[in-house]
């Protein structure tokens, strides 16, 4: 299995989320750049890392929507690779079309980096197989952004189709019922504002984030 | 024959609406040059300069840039250890912190831009500091910083503090380096005049280290990053003055920060690093293109030649004036070897960023600038750096110093018979309030190597290895004003015990000198006295200083009397821990741990000499009075304290260190419950009163739990490793356990610490 890690300009957590999957797959990803016209042959899982691409410019993710390498992954999203985004990558998601809503600048208008609860609502997807529905983990939050926001409509819809992944379980940023992570209709695509690949290992912000690395290993190599 | 260059049409600034044609007195005045340093420049050049020179002449002669009142004492401080690669002179400092691998830090001052637009102001310095250290090759891996605000009621000040927090964390948190700790003090000697102290600590290969000095005649200089734009013109001249009725009128000299070009100017810099093709480099920051050509030049005995019409500019018709005294951010000069420049510029434009060829370097010793096929300027380089003015300001002596701040032995010393009470008020006041409204702003873990925050010293892995820097960044302003000596000891030995306290062996310390005017000789012995004090503390302690920075003049007239600022010698201090495994942290960790002070055995009867209170915090926030003298610092017994923690720590005795500063010995408590959750039974010392007792703020000392009493007191039976560390006492405090201190539940305690922030921003 081929993984990826994109780099759009201003990305900024790109090798940690490269470290993440390395240390939890055995195998370094392809570090793809946000200018390439196609992605790698073959892969087998897409993530898109945090930071500030262009620099938040126009909009969280804006930019990032529209460059080369993004009509790339919409397709490969379309045809069921796997695509995780976190946090800028949740952002690029919304914008891209990929994920419904938006995520709008948190309800304290302050900049939050702090390791917070989060509740796993659906324990049957690609990426979170290895969570107990209701298990109640902790992740590193660090955005400006992230207060996520959809019509009333979406959300009765994601809620119905169990598409909420994880939700706040402590205030955070005024997100619309508390909502963290969002996957696709297809199940195949998840965003989400929290850190998972900054929570892999005790030393370093604690170790709940493996399982979901570990979830989407797992079901790619039984797939 | 010297050809003026265009003038501007600006009629704002007097400095840029001056004809070119004539260097009046006025023009002289308003470029920051005294009478006698004009005769210096017209005797420099053997004629009148004209404007772009005198420009340049003005910055380069600028306190900001040339040090010209502090360099003749700066050269007494220490500097050199085996472990120091490079010491004061270059970008950053650099120490070798083992397997091939060296760390790269500075910090550096952003005061008068904070205090006008504290955004872009405290923005711009944490880009400023982060282009030092990445300029020489290393990847930044963490930002700290020192801030020193006005009193919380005065109008501008909420506005302030949010200002700079938000663009400390808009900067950092936008190129992905973690701000891994900080110290922040409230006072209104700050009121008209805040400090925004950056650093950044990066980590490099020892044998891709760069440099600054210009060599290779004939070997092409290279402008990359922004363009260059009319912002922060005459920026290190303001930094170089007194405050004045105006300083609002000033804000167009404050830059405006890009950290998005600035992550892609360090990604570009470091892929340019990885290759053979940089002969030297060095950042633009203050006096930008001109302070950095000078000293690229001058540090390489060459010459230089540039071509304004090849520098990329922002907007149509700027001068060469203009484009030499612009601080325009995120832009880098660069030498590099002859036929590089095709393969660099590649680098560059995949990361979107400008590059040109803007000259070449020349053996003449000579600053020569071309514009529209005339030379517009043409300066030796001597004058303008290396004989630089240099003034011995006279200074009070320390007896005179004393007798002008009014600093005497405290008297009526009063006591307390409610701790848990006094303990309540002081965690709630401004200065031992919680800092998790600035630190939750900052992003502290991108990178993933992050292992600590918000105790001592900041802790973060060294990428892949089993090494971790320690970084604090520490000085205590009104023990330095009450007796600068001392002061500027405590400052060193605050930092020093901070990395001892998480089990770092310290390294090296940079600084960041933040003084009033200097032409005052009660300024000047704040100056010169502190950096006695600074100097020795680093002698004893062999914790040399490697880089740093100064500024002066941290005045204002706007808030009416020109108020001086407390002396503020900030210090970051960075520690090696070998193995992260044995990191140690603050919080209170077990039930039944037994919990001892560790110190100088002097404490175990109080000094009769001393109030054991002058300068402490419960001084001024329960009586309102601002009294007494600084605690002294035994350095010797500093250093022993400091070995002992860390041979304790490494024999895995302890399971909790905490340093005991501001607050004294209640707060020190009361902070490891807070960030624990468990409370404590300790009890007094009858030989002292309960105030002098619990809120003291006697140096050198830590609370340590120990889990294990038989292990360790095996080991201390065992003996010490020397006569020295024999000096230091244990003394037993108490017992972790159950949920209270001094009477209070730890609960009621963490709302009063977190109640300061919450109440003032939601206000």
């Amino acid at each position: 299995m081929k993984a990826a890690v994109i780099t759009f300009p201003g990305s900024n957590c790109d090798r940690d989320m490269a470290v993440a999957i390395e240390q939890i797959s055995g195998k370094a990803p392809l570090r793809v750049w946000h200018g390439d016209a196609a992605l790698p042959d073959g892969l087998g899982f897409i993530a898109l890392p945090g930071g500030f691409s262009y620099g938040d410019y126009l909009r969280s993710g804006a930019m990032a929507a529209n460059s080369p390498i993004m009509k790339s992954v919409v397709e490969a999203a379309g045809k069921g690779v796997p695509v995780l985004g976190v946090c800028n990558g949740f952002q690029v998601l919304t914008e891209s079309g990929l994920l419904p809503g938006a995520l709008m600048r948190n309800a304290g208008q302050t900049f939050i980096c702090r390791t917070v609860a989060l509740r796993v609502e659906n324990s049957q997807s690609l990426f979170t197989s290895r969570y107990e529905k209701g298990q109640v983990i902790h992740i590193p939050v660090a955005h400006h952004d992230g207060n996520y926001f959809a019509d009333e409509a979406t959300l009765d819809r994601l809620e119905g189709d169990g598409r909420v992944a994880f939700r706040y379980a402590e205030a955070c940023n005024g997100s619309r019922r508390d909502i963290a992570g969002i996957l696709n209709a297809g199940g195949n695509v998840l965003g989400m504002m929290p850190h998972p690949e900054r929570a892999i290992e005790s030393d370093h912000g604690g170790s709940d984030g493996r399982a979901l690395f570990e979830s989407v290993f797992e079901n790619l190599s039984v797939a | 024959m010297v050809k003026h260059g265009r003038t501007s049409d600006s009629r704002s600034c007097p400095l840029m609406a001056a004809p070119m044609s004539e260097i009046t007195s006025e023009v002289v005045e308003a470029h920051g040059l005294s009478p006698e340093e004009y005769d210096r420049v017209l005797h420099a050049l053997g004629r009148e300069p004209n404007l772009v020179e005198l420009g340049i002449f003005s910055v380069m002669w600028s306190e900001h840039c040339s040090y010209k009142s502090s360099r003749l004492h700066l050269k007494k401080l220490p500097t050199e250890a085996p472990w120091v690669i490079c010491g004061p002179g270059e970008n950053a400092g650099v120490i070798d912190i083992g397997d091939g691998q060296a760390a790269i830090f500075k910090m550096e001052s952003h005061n008068h831009p904070s205090y006008i637009e504290p955004y872009q102001g405290a923005a711009t310095g944490v880009g400023g500091i982060l282009r030092d250290v990445f300029t020489m090759g290393a990847r930044p891996v963490a930002n700290a910083n020192a801030l020193r605000f006005g009193r919380p009621d005065h109008p501008k000040m909420k506005h302030l503090v949010q200002g700079v927090v938000a663009g400390i964390g808009g900067y950092g948190n936008c190129v992905g380096v973690p701000t891994v700790c900080g110290e922040t003090n409230f006072h209104p000697a700050y009121d008209g005049n805040i400090l925004v102290n950056a650093m950044t600590v990066g980590v490099a290969d020892t044998d891709k280290i760069f440099y600054s000095a210009a060599t290779g005649i004939g070997n092409p200089i290279v402008y990359v990053g922004s363009k260059t734009g009319r912002d922060g013109i005459h920026g290190a001249t303001m930094a170089s003055a007194d405050f004045a009725e105006d300083s609002e009128e000033k804000r167009p000299t404050v830059q405006v920060g890009d950290p998005f070009t600035e992550k892609l100017l360090i990604e570009a810099c470091l892929e340019l690093m990885a290759t053979d093709a940089i002969v030297a480099i060095q950042d633009m920051g203050a006096a930008g293109l001109t302070s950095s050509s000078v000293e690229m030049a001058t540090n390489g005995e060459t010459g230089i030649r540039l071509d304004m019409n090849k520098v990329p500019c922002r907007e149509e018709g700027m001068t060469p004036y203009e484009m030499m005294l612009s601080e325009s951010q995120e832009r880098m000069l660069m030498v590099l070897k002859p036929g590089k420049e095709a393969m660099a510029e590649e680098i560059f434009r995949k990361w979107e960023l400008d590059f040109a060829v803007i000259g070449e370097v020349t053996d003449t010793r000579h600053m020569v600038l071309e514009f529209d096929g005339e030379v517009v300027c043409d300066i030796p380089l001597g004058p303008l750096a290396a004989d630089a003015p240099e003034y011995d300001r006279p200074y009070m002596s320390m007896e005179d110093y004393i007798a002008w701040a009014g600093i005497s032995p405290m008297q009526n010393r009063p006591d307390t018979d409610d701790v848990g009470g006094d303990l309540l008020k002081l965690l709630a006041s401004p200065n031992l309030s919680s800092r998790k409204w600035i630190s939750e702003q900052y992003d502290s873990q991108v990178g993933a190597d992050t292992l600590q925050t918000g105790g001592d010293a900041g802790v973060v892995r060294v990428h892949g290895t089993k090494k971790a820097l320690a970084i604090t960044t520490d000085c205590t302003p009104r023990y330095v004003h009450a007796n600068p000596y001392e002061g500027g000891k405590q400052a060193v030995a605050e930092a020093f015990r901070n990395l001892c306290a998480v089990g770092a062996r310290p390294l090296a310390i940079t600084n960041c000198l933040n003084f009033a005017n200097p032409q005052r000789p009660e300024i000047m012995a704040q100056f010169v006295h502190a950096l006695d004090g600074m100097g020795n503390a680093c002698r004893v302690l062999d914790f040399p200083i490697v880089s740093g920075n100064v500024s002066l003049y941290n005045e204002s007239k706007a808030t009416g009397g020109g108020s001086a600022i407390l002396p503020t010698p900030a210090i970051g201090g960075v520690g090696l821990i070998d193995d992260y495994d044995t990191m140690m942290t603050m919080p209170f960790k077990n039930e039944g741990d037994a919990i001892y002070l560790v110190g100088s055995e002097a404490w175990a009867t109080p000094d009769p000499e001393r109030s054991h209170l002058g300068k402490s915090l419960w001084l001024s926030e329960i009586h309102g009075r601002d009294e007494g003298r600084a605690p002294p610092v035994d350095l010797t017994l500093e250093k022993n304290a400091g070995e002992t923690i860390r041979e304790l720590i490494e024999a895995g005795l302890v399971s909790a260190v905490h340093d005991v500063s501001d607050g004294g010995l209640a707060v020190a408590l009361a902070e490891m419950a807070i960030a624990s959750g468990l409370g404590a039974e300790v009890s007094a010392n009858e030989d002292y009163t309960a105030a002098a007792w619990w809120f003291g703020e006697d140096q050198g000392r830590y609370v340590i739990t120990v889990p294990d009493t038989d292990a360790f007191n095996a080991q201390l039976a065992k003996g010490t490793r020397d006569e020295d560390t024999a000096l230091v006492g244990f003394r037993r405090l108490g017992t972790v356990t159950g949920d209270s201190l001094f009477g209070k539940s730890v609960e009621e305690l963490r709302a009063a610490h977190q109640s300061f922030f919450k109440d003032w921003m939601e206000a």
